[in-house]
């Protein structure tokens, strides 16, 4: 039962929180020393007892089910760039040391700050299947496969946290803690595609790829892959918020339809997320 | 409330007043009208600062702040690029330019009639001429937008507010991935924005806001809404 980590983060995140909270203090006081007392089997009760008393909100399930989504999310992630790092042959050297040996260690920090906050509430971490049951039958020995599944694992990991946010909308801690993974996964996302652009890898139409997700008016997928189309479905939307994007004043005219798509990521909701990544689960 | 903004130690304690009632439900519309009540010309301009506003409303007039500043940064790199630019570096700073002024614009046309005004720019600490002082206050600009960004996510109310900074904080940060590598191969996410968590940082209005004041001449955004003045 550990929240202290967490509550370390907030107090890293928000330095007058120990003062904005004073009413609040006591609640959590009573919090860390319940937690003291109570079996590490009462885990999920008293998890759900501090965002309620702490927060004022009703921790219900989905807090908890949001994270372990996360969590699995993570797992997958991780077990892929372990695996990416220990296959021989596999990863070109100065791509190891520059990417992949730190997104690695992002993905399993990440995973090991999950588990900690969901304590024995989390869940174990399923067996995997890196080809996707035969979809990427060459992804541990042919580079250019494992870049494809980084490529769309970011890009997908990106937009499951994005549509993970509503879900968690009034709970400081943990809705600041996913966007604060959801940040650096966008970064990982952006570094793949850098990498991918610095070998001249072409995704939809001839056009190297980019850092950000283009596409057109009719492709939402950018990265000319297939298989992933799924992934990046609806990436190419330019309505936001009830505004056409392509209305607005840009520095010469109108917004381009490519900035219009590239300047808003696009979220996806967590059974989207679930059926894409299903194929990888053993 | 106007003696207390004499006294530090009482706006202190003010500010944490009405925190403690902001935290939750009904009490946060009770706490926001109150402070309200106390602004002397909400959205408006008083002395040489601009009031962001309260409630989503402030947290998107501080984006639209902060969107306003990254788009006429990038829209002066593309205007006057520096030496020795390559073709490359030319396209990622004109699309991000395109990017940020797409984001500026968005929240105009969100805001309506709460906008804040125009904001002017003061970039005379960046030399515009040179490769290393333009992508260092890019990736300024570009972390610090992350940071804003994930403090602030939990402050807005209404659910598609923040599903919108959700769609923008993440191009914000492939841009400032983008920007380090640029900078230094590998950086995308080092230590000095990642913690032993391997989470990006979170700052509060009141880290971000003095820091976007000082890329500001003339008129500076204020938050009292926010305790931050």
């Amino acid at each position: 039962m550990d929240f202290y980590n967490i509550l370390d983060q907030i107090e890293k995140a928000d330095p007058e929180f120990q003062d904005r909270i004073s009413p609040r203090r006591a609640a959590i006081k009573n919090i860390t020393s319940f937690g003291s007392k109570v079996a590490v089997a009462a885990a999920p009760f008293a998890f759900a007892t501090l965002f309620k008393k702490a927060y004022g909100q009703t921790a219900n399930a989905s807090v908890t089910t949001v994270l372990n989504f996360a969590l699995t999310l993570e797992y997958l992630e991780s077990y892929f760039y372990n695996q990416g790092i220990a296959a021989p042959n596999l990863i070109p050297a100065a791509d190891k040391s520059g990417y992949f040996t730190t997104i690695a260690a992002h993905e399993m920090a990440h995973v090991a700050f999950l588990k900690s906050v969901l304590s024995s509430a989390a869940v174990p971490s399923p067996n995997f299947d890196l080809t996707a049951k035969g979809t990427f039958p060459d992804v541990l020995t042919n580079y250019n496969t494992y870049l494809a599944v980084s490529l769309a694992f970011e890009d997908t990991g990106v937009r499951a946290y994005k549509g993970q946010a509503g879900n968690l909308l009034g709970n400081q801690v943990p809705l600041t803690a996913a966007l604060q993974i959801h940040a650096v996964e966008a970064r990982h996302a952006s570094a793949i595609r850098y990498l991918l652009a610095t070998k001249g890898f072409k995704g939809f139409n001839g056009q190297v790829i980019k850092p950000w997700i283009s596409g057109s008016a009719t492709v939402s997928n950018d990265t000319g892959i297939a298989a992933v189309n799924a992934n990046y479905a609806g990436e190419n939307n330019i309505s936001q918020g009830g505004v056409d994007i392509t209305t607005l004043n840009a520095v010469n005219g109108k917004t381009s339809l490519t900035a219009a798509i590239e300047g808003f990521d696009e979220p996806l909701d967590m059974p989207t997320v679930l059926n894409i990544v299903a194929p990888f689960i053993k | 409330m106007k003696t207390l903004t004499q006294d530090p130690q009482g706006e202190g304690m003010a500010r944490r007043q009405f925190l403690r009632y902001a935290g939750t439900g009904a009490a946060m519309a009770a706490g926001v009208l109150s402070v309200a009540s106390c602004k002397k010309n909400p959205g408006g301009v008083a002395n040489d600062h601009v009031d962001i506003g309260s409630g989503d409303i402030a947290i998107l007039n501080y984006a639209y702040a902060l969107e306003q500043l990254e788009a006429a940064f990038y829209t002066q790199v593309a205007a006057s690029p520096y030496a020795g630019i390559s073709v490359s570096e030319a396209t990622y700073l004109t699309d991000i330019r395109d990017h940020e002024v797409s984001h500026r614009e968005f929240f105009k046309a969100a805001l309506a009639g709460n906008a804040i005004p125009g904001l002017t720019p003061d970039f005379s600490s960046i030399n515009f001429a040179d490769r290393t002082s333009v992508l260092g206050a890019a990736k300024a600009f570009e972390d610090l937008g992350v940071a804003a960004y994930n403090g602030a996510g939990y402050m807005i109310q209404n659910v598609a507010y923040l599903a919108l900074a959700g769609k923008i904080v993440s191009v914000e940060a492939r841009h400032a991935s983008l920007i380090r590598n640029l900078i230094s191969y590998g950086s995308f996410a080092d230590t000095t924005v990642l913690d032993a968590n391997a989470l990006d940082r979170a700052f509060t209005p009141a880290q971000v806001i003095p820091i976007a004041n000082t890329f500001l001449s003339g008129t500076k955004i204020s938050a009292p809404s926010l305790g931050i003045y």
